[in-house]
């Protein structure tokens, strides 16, 4: 544990600031929806929603590793804490999504169909 | 046998206790811990969200449409602006814990007390909002109508801007009253009533040649709206009118929405108000000097990490929720 007394202040607000303008620029986009963003996509995903995972994620580093003070701990913390999320949550998300869209292609492809 | 004895400062021996192998304090680690299973079961609740997105892909209500209310702007259609205003809320009061903590390493009781006030202030507005996003949610602003095979009709004008079923219903003499357990057998009751019946719906429909039925299907991004032939043919097959949400159905699209919504939104609400209990708690013991006799102010950091956490959520849900 350091017991620097070094008040890092100057960096919380910058911090702030730089949320604050990612989620404006989030609901910028949230708002004007532009068509190039909006109807073109890459990996099965249109642009707009790439762009609002990034910044998202880009968010989540600063809150982490800023105001949680991420970046002072160990690099054994960190790992521990970071790598186990990242490989379960990237797994599950792939094996639900995967399985929703399995489901939506059987409604809409088989015979059987949810809505009559 | 000098060698099983370990004692408190045995610094070779990393794992022989006593010491703190990831340089974290006893409880600081295992608050880490939990915040990486409550991460897992927000990270399950929204791929879950996801799944259910999937499966109803072409059908799935589009949030700005759902989210327009602002306070104080009636009938004003301001999509994001009031999730967008929450957010800043909580971004701010995570700025003043971090403040919090902060003036804790010099142990500055004083301004140590002034931001954990401010942030517990912010963690209460957020939740008050929340709740009146809920009751914007559940009252509904249109209605809609469900056809006997589950769909959902909602309507529009020629120009395609949503109509209220209070703009056109017809008021017809069907005077029914609520079935309740006063005027009936004692096992007998029934849901509240909606304001106009399917009857009243389907004539005000008939007498108002200009408004059509908007389906759930989506076509490039956007709901269909059926032609008058086909609007007609679709609510003979009406079979119940909906106004706002519950967690049966609701006036938006897809029953699982709603569903999502009131869980995951709601199970962040309590983590937000336990945060501000926990808040609280910790405030009161600044207040009275317990930090300041121990000469360290751990405990803040340790409420910090937990608030922390309670904003990095609601990021993801802002995102998962409003965005996408």
């Amino acid at each position: 544990m350091s017991h620097e007394h070094v008040s890092n202040e100057k960096r919380i607000w910058t911090v702030f600031g730089l949320l604050s303008l990612i989620t404006i620029v989030e609901v910028f986009f949230g708002i004007v929806k532009p068509d190039f963003l909006h109807m073109n996509s890459f990996l099965a995903m249109t642009l707009l929603n790439w762009l609002f995972i990034i910044l998202t994620i880009v968010k989540a580093y600063y809150i982490v590793w800023a105001f949680m003070h991420m970046e002072g701990e160990k690099s054994t913390l960190k790992n521990a804490v970071v790598l186990p999320l990242i490989f379960l949550i990237l797994y599950l998300v792939f094996i639900l999504l995967t399985e929703g869209n399995y489901i939506y292609e059987v409604f809409k492809n088989s015979t059987i169909k949810w809505n009559f | 046998m000098e060698t099983t004895v370990t004692t408190a400062n045995s610094e070779e021996k990393t794992w022989g206790g006593g010491n703190e192998p990831m340089g974290a304090s006893y409880g600081k680690l295992m608050m880490w811990f939990f915040i990486v299973s409550d991460a897992l079961t927000f990270s399950g609740f929204l791929a879950a969200y996801g799944f259910s997105r999937f499966k109803f892909i072409e059908t799935w209500p589009l949030a700005d449409e759902v989210f327009t209310h602002f306070p104080f702007m009636h009938g004003v259609s301001a999509p994001m602006y009031y999730v967008a205003f929450m957010t800043f809320i909580l971004i701010f009061s995570s700025v003043t814990m971090v403040l919090a903590v902060d003036a804790g390493h010099s142990l500055n009781k004083g301004k140590v007390t002034i931001y954990m006030f401010l942030t517990i202030i912010g963690g209460l507005i957020f939740v008050g909002s929340q709740a009146w996003e809920w009751k914007n949610f559940i009252k509904g602003e249109y209605g809609a109508i469900e056809t006997k095979g589950g769909s959902l009709l909602q309507f529009v004008d020629k120009e395609g801007h949503r109509v209220a079923l209070a703009d056109f219903a017809a008021t017809l003499p069907e005077e029914r009253a609520q079935l309740g357990r006063d005027k009936a057998k004692w096992f007998m009751s029934e849901p509240v009533l909606p304001t106009y019946s399917v009857a009243e719906v389907q004539a005000g429909f008939k007498s108002h040649p200009d408004i059509l039925v908007r389906t759930e299907v989506l076509k490039n991004k956007q709901k269909t709206v059926l032609s008058r032939e086909e609007s007609e043919l679709r609510l003979s097959q009406a079979a119940i009118v909906i106004e706002g949400a519950n967690l049966e159905r609701n006036e938006y699209g897809s029953k699982l929405f709603a569903d999502f919504f009131f869980f995951i939104t709601g199970f962040h609400g309590f983590h937000v108000f336990s945060g501000v209990v926990f808040n609280i708690i910790i405030f009161f013991n600044v207040l009275l000097g317990t930090y300041d006799k121990r000469k360290s102010y751990e405990m803040v950091e340790k409420v910090g990490l937990y608030w922390h956490f309670v904003d990095l959520v609601w990021v993801f849900v802002f995102t998962f929720f409003y965005l996408v």
